[in-house]
């Protein structure tokens, strides 16, 4: 059993009871909806007669659903317009706050909840989404929950949680030139598997984590799902501190000088027991890209791509099954595989410095024949500071479309879609089969600079070529 | 016709198998992505594997004659990764399945199936692999599950099947919609509100 962890000191804040099952109700601090897995939680709180107990704590806004090119109310889609009226129509029902189009705080729930400040340390989130432990960036505990959980949330401001195990990634060294966040929790799924984490939380820590972004720690956090943690986190510290300074929902004043002292308690203890430990040496890294068809089959831009036969016996028919759906072969180098679409954005990738690496690497260049390229923020917020950093510019002068913030093609719940067995280059999350739109289109996972240095080349590239020194 | 879907107490299930083969099967290939477009789950269990089905043109364990009417499925490790939606559950539920026995489950997909009162049960690879091989040599055998002696059965063989404690007592209660447990605690509710600091101005 952990103790003294982060994690633990979370949960006891928020501990309301034990539950006869033996489960925990876990009081839920920052509840998160949008337009796809909202509408049937709120049938359900109507048809059992219950009010939702505390709206100011439940925070809405569209993303799934949004077209890209054009966001003109209604949408061309009559069922994605049907889906936003629904979730407006509920959130002015229930008093809850909505940023929709237009709001200038719209985006990808996992991006703009952040950039507003409402995500804090020390708190719980929900969300009815997986990526939702992207939020643990900030030192909460966040994770993604079902429908029906998203109305027991409405309903009670709370959940039915076991609590998980801790395991501590402790990554020391710091991240070679040409390596993201990115690469480093594709190195690590790949290390612990896609299973690995069920029943965890993972601790993210040492050097090479402290070394990173907000912006990357969100990344490396949202991918923890993808690893099968429940949730990850990272202690926070004075990045953390200075990220959320100012922030719209962030404390201010004396309140900002309380709240840092009680964030800085929360922070694991030297001392603390971990139910697991692995450590990750962060400098061996190398560009990492997915071959296959789930997180857990990457490797690094040097490698070929595994033979079937050669690997662990329960690998081999899911190797199989990724060679033959993917139409690669096995023992090929993945560097210099064709591309047809570049896709940079989703809430893994889709913030302001993943924008802005992606487009030192486009600079001056032109996207090759025949690649379709194009660029999604991830908020409205991320899109107006790429427009008054000019890399709008960049990447419309090199042949990349510049969109408007939503989840894109990432899980293409709108108009962008792989067609046919398009294979991209994608700085989202998930490369499962028929995952971005076309039943048989396929996912390379990478950082969106390496997407950037696909596009320039229209094939697999080591990004470190393209970096201008 | 109607569909019942579970209530109350789950302590047998009693019905023909199937058999869904391979690791890792994902809830976008459950209910891939553009399913969601609903704000409804009535239609989800047409919509079943969608993608699958399609390629195998008629030949998918969901379109075989012999399966309709089943409502145990057998899957093998970390069934129901991915995505958190639970229209994945509720088109396998909406389908007909109320029972899934596998290897492993996703952590998510098992909640959102608890809290459908669907058991996901575990079994480990061999015990599993055996099972998918008896019900796909005979589709019409009838299976009884039994969810106090944790264990599944035809007339000659009986499986040992798993699952962890929390869920087994809200499944044998008939507790396992948890909303109206949850509002029992009103008063722990306020009083945890009290006590967090970035409720009360961090006092």
């Amino acid at each position: 059993m952990s103790s003294g962890t982060l994690y633990d000191k979370v949960w006891n804040f928020h501990q309301v009871k034990e539950l006869p099952g033996g489960s925990t109700q876990l009081f839920v601090g920052l509840h998160l909806i949008h337009e796809v897995t909202s509408p049937q939680a709120f049938s359900a709180l109507n048809e059992k007669n219950l009010e939702v107990k505390f709206p100011h704590l439940t925070v809405a806004t569209v993303d799934h659903i949004v077209p890209t090119l054009n966001q003109k109310r209604p949408f061309s889609d009559p069922l994605a317009e049907e889906m936003l009226v629904t979730l407006e129509k509920n959130c002015k029902t229930y008093g809850i706050k909505f940023h929709g189009i237009g709001s200038n705080s719209q985006g990808i729930v996992h991006v703009m909840a952040p950039e507003l400040g409402l995500t804090q340390p020390g708190m719980t989130v929900a969300c009815g989404d997986s990526h939702t432990s992207t939020h643990g960036a900030f030192g909460a505990i966040a994770f993604g929950i079902g429908t029906s959980q998203v109305r027991d949330v409405l309903a009670s401001q709370s959940l039915a949680m076991k609590k998980l195990k801790v395991r501590r990634i402790w990554v020391d060294g710091s991240l070679q030139k040409g390596v993201y966040a990115k690469d480093l929790i594709l190195h690590i799924i790949r290390l612990l598997g896609v299973k690995g984490g069920v029943g965890f939380a993972y601790e993210f820590a040492g050097p090479a984590i402290e070394k990173l972004s907000m912006e990357g720690r969100m990344t490396i956090c949202n991918m923890a799902i993808e690893g099968g943690a429940r949730c990850g986190y990272i202690n926070p510290d004075e990045t953390t501190f200075e990220y959320l300074k100012g922030k719209e929902y962030s404390p201010k004043g004396q309140e900002w000088d309380n709240a840092i002292k009680w964030w800085k308690s929360l922070v694991s203890d030297s001392k603390a027991k971990f139910d697991d430990e692995i450590k990750v040496d962060g400098s061996s890294i190398e560009p990492t890209v997915t071959w296959g068809i789930t997180p857990g089959q990457g490797i690094s831009i040097k490698e070929k791509i595994p033979n079937p036969k050669l690997l662990p016996k329960n690998e081999q028919q899911i190797a199989k099954d990724a060679c033959k759906y993917m139409n690669l072969e096995a023992d090929q180098p993945i560097e210099g595989t064709s591309i047809d679409v570049c896709f940079i954005g989703s809430c893994t990738n889709g913030r302001l410095s993943d924008l802005q690496e992606a487009s030192k690497i486009v600079k001056g260049r032109k996207v090759s024949d025949g690649i379709r390229a194009f660029v999604v923020p991830g908020s409205q917020k991320v899109a107006k500071e790429a427009k008054q950093k000019g890399i709008d510019k960049i990447f419309l002068t090199a042949g990349f479309e510049w969109r408007e913030p939503g989840c894109s093609m990432c899980l293409a719940m709108n108009p962008d879609k792989l067609e046919g067995r398009q294979i991209s280059a994608s700085s989202s999350n998930r490369n499962f089969k028929g995952r971005q739109g076309s039943a048989n289109g396929r996912t390379l996972l990478m950082s969106p600079a390496m997407v950037a240095a696909a596009a320039i080349n229209g094939k697999v590239t080591d990004v470190r070529k393209l970096l201008k020194e | 016709m109607k569909q019942e879907f579970p209530k109350g107490e789950i302590n047998a299930i009693t019905g023909r198998s199937l058999v869904i083969k391979g690791d890792d099967i994902d809830t976008d290939r459950i209910i891939p992505a553009r399913f969601l477009k609903c704000v409804s789950f009535s239609s989800l269990g047409e919509q079943v594997f969608a993608d699958d089905r399609k390629e195998l043109q008629g030949k998918h364990p969901f379109d075989l004659d012999q399966n309709q009417g089943s409502n145990i499925l057998v899957v093998n490790d970390n069934f129901g990764c991915g995505s958190s939606r639970e229209h994945a559950p509720q088109a396998l539920m909406r389908w007909g399945i109320r029972l899934i026995i596998g290897e492993s489950f996703a952590e998510i997909f098992f909640g959102n199936c608890l809290a459908l009162g669907i058991p996901c049960m575990t079994a480990s690879k061999q015990e599993i692999t055996k099972l998918q091989n008896l019900v796909n040599e005979n589709s019409n055998q009838i299976w009884d599950f039994n969810l106090k002696e944790l264990s599944i059965s035809n007339q000659k063989e009986s499986f040992r099947l798993d699952l962890e404690g929390g869920a087994y007592k809200m499944l044998y209660s008939g507790k396992w919609d948890a909303t109206s447990q949850l509002l029992d605690a009103e008063e722990k509710i306020n009083n945890t509100v009290k006590n967090l600091p970035y409720l009360n101005n961090f006092k």
